[in-house]
């Protein structure tokens, strides 16, 4: 049994008063694409932006590969902040999409990609650039590299910003509902270069709303409600009756939604 | 009484060495206030609540006094203080100290108008927090400052006039000195007004060369 890419353990994250992520206890097994569903405010953008380290949980404990992120809790409740370098090191392992791409608007598609190449790992220009276009072939945009992102279609910038994390080569990739920000047409060419990430076996953690995804791609599917995880097991046991009744509602205001569209 | 320009122009020399004179001091004050209100500016979003709070007063305070009023202050009562300032390098610090508070303004809006997300993507991928506003924050927020910080800039010309009053030999006060001598002070004014002008819509036109310089490359997508 090899350790967990992810193991979240008693993850708690309040705001102020409010509690964002009560209690929450996930393994995410290496090599694996694991789904976090749920409904808005559920928590589910909170819980991966803990795991990007986009933000510091309050209690409890997030180990990447083994090694803890940002906090260390000892057995007696004592938690301590790991230092930078130590932060950085793990951070480096995963990769981050987010929901509206964020890409830098100055900079070229090639520029993007090559920025961190440069600036982080320090690599000359030419071979910084040279593994960017790599990456940008693997998500089909080479031809793209010298545009800006404005130049670029929504789902083009998305892959272009899978192609910039990629170009750093995590261990594990986090996106933040990946597809949203698109329209329905452009959904597809992103998931696709999702799909062939899953099939080379990138540990993945996807926050979507494409529950057609989730059901063919993901090995897990975690489902979130009001910052509590309800359920959490494979596509299999989600999809089948009986399931907890919160998330048969959830799943079926989906079907509701679809089959007033075909009605 | 006729109205004759020419009586003022005979003095070139004085007049282009008052020019000179205006010209370092604004030059130097606007590089100088850029520079200080952008450290200014990078401090207060940075270092925490108190430091923010306390210089965000300084700016305040700054801001919210004329700048003859601090001109004198710094002249007239530094003195009291063991701060015995020739004139020029007084106005110097005088409209460097003005023009930080106001470029600190312009660049606190700046760090404001990049998304947050931009920062974010930067982190995630490793940059240091010097790296991202090198890399990231800097070059995206230059679009949106560049037009208030021309317009500062032009501000801070015909405030440089208030240094006359401190006996900096600078334009308003090497020709008004002119006008005075040739019992033409209408005329000096008259031509002070023109240069002025002049030098304002040089600015102006450099700073929309550079604003479409920039905007070609740099079509605002949040």
């Amino acid at each position: 049994m090899s350790l967990p890419a992810i193991a979240i353990t008693k993850l708690v994250k309040r705001f102020g008063d409010s509690t964002v992520l009560q209690d929450i206890d996930l393994e995410i097994p290496e090599g694996k694409v694991s789904c976090l569903i749920g409904p808005s405010g559920s928590g589910k953008s909170t819980l991966l932006r803990c795991l990007a380290f986009l933000e510091e949980s309050t209690s409890g404990m997030i180990t990447i590969n083994g090694e803890a992120l940002g906090f260390f809790e000892t057995p007696n409740g004592k938690r301590e902040r790991l230092p930078d370098t130590q932060i950085r090191a793990v951070r480096a392992k995963t990769g981050m999409v987010f929901q509206q791409f964020n890409l830098w608007p100055h900079m070229t598609a090639l520029g993007n990609v090559s920025e961190a190449l440069k600036t982080v790992h320090k690599l000359p220009k030419r071979q910084a650039e040279e593994r960017a276009m790599a990456q940008l072939r693997k998500v089909g945009l080479e031809n793209r590299a010298n545009h800006y992102p404005s130049q670029l279609s929504g789902g083009q910038q998305q892959r272009v910003a899978i192609a910039r994390a990629l170009a750093l080569e995590p261990k594990i990739m986090l996106f933040d509902e990946p597809t949203s920000a698109l329209d329905p047409e452009l959904t597809g060419e992103v998931l696709n270069v999702m799909r062939d990430l899953a099939a080379e076996g990138m540990t993945m953690v996807v926050v979507t709303h494409e529950i057609g995804f989730a059901a063919t791609v993901a090995n897990q599917i975690s489902f979130l409600d009001h910052g509590r995880l309800l359920f959490s097991g494979p596509p299999s046991e989600i999809f089948a009756k009986p399931r907890h009744p919160r998330l048969d509602q959830f799943l079926d205001t989906y079907l509701d939604r679809g089959a007033s569209m075909l009605a | 009484m006729i109205f004759n320009p020419a009586i003022i122009l005979e003095k070139l020399p004085e007049i282009g060495s008052g020019l000179f004179v205006t010209l370092i001091l604004w030059v130097v004050g606007i590089a100088g206030g850029v520079a200080a209100g952008f450290l200014v500016a990078t401090t207060r979003r940075f270092g925490g609540r108190v430091i923010n709070i306390g210089l965000g007063a300084l700016v305040e305070v700054l801001r919210g006094t004329p700048f003859l009023i601090q001109v004198f202050l710094l002249y007239y009562g530094g003195p009291f203080v063991g701060l015995m300032l020739d004139p020029i390098p007084c106005g110097l610090i005088a409209l460097t100290v003005y023009a930080a508070a106001y470029y600190s303004e312009i660049f606190r809006a700046g760090y404001a108008a990049v998304p947050p997300g931009h920062v974010e993507a930067a982190e995630c991928l490793g940059l240091s927090r010097w790296q991202a506003i090198r890399r990231i924050q800097v070059p995206e927020m230059a679009l949106i400052v560049l037009p208030p910080a021309v317009n500062l800039a032009v501000i801070l010309l015909k405030e440089s006039a208030v240094l006359s009053i401190i006996t900096v030999p600078e334009l308003t006060a090497t020709v008004s000195a002119i006008g005075s001598q040739q019992y033409a002070f209408l005329e000096a004014i008259f031509v002070l007004a023109v240069i002025y002008w002049a030098i304002v819509e040089a600015t102006g036109r450099l700073g929309r060369l550079a604003e479409n310089r920039l905007s070609r490359l740099r079509i605002a997508n949040a």
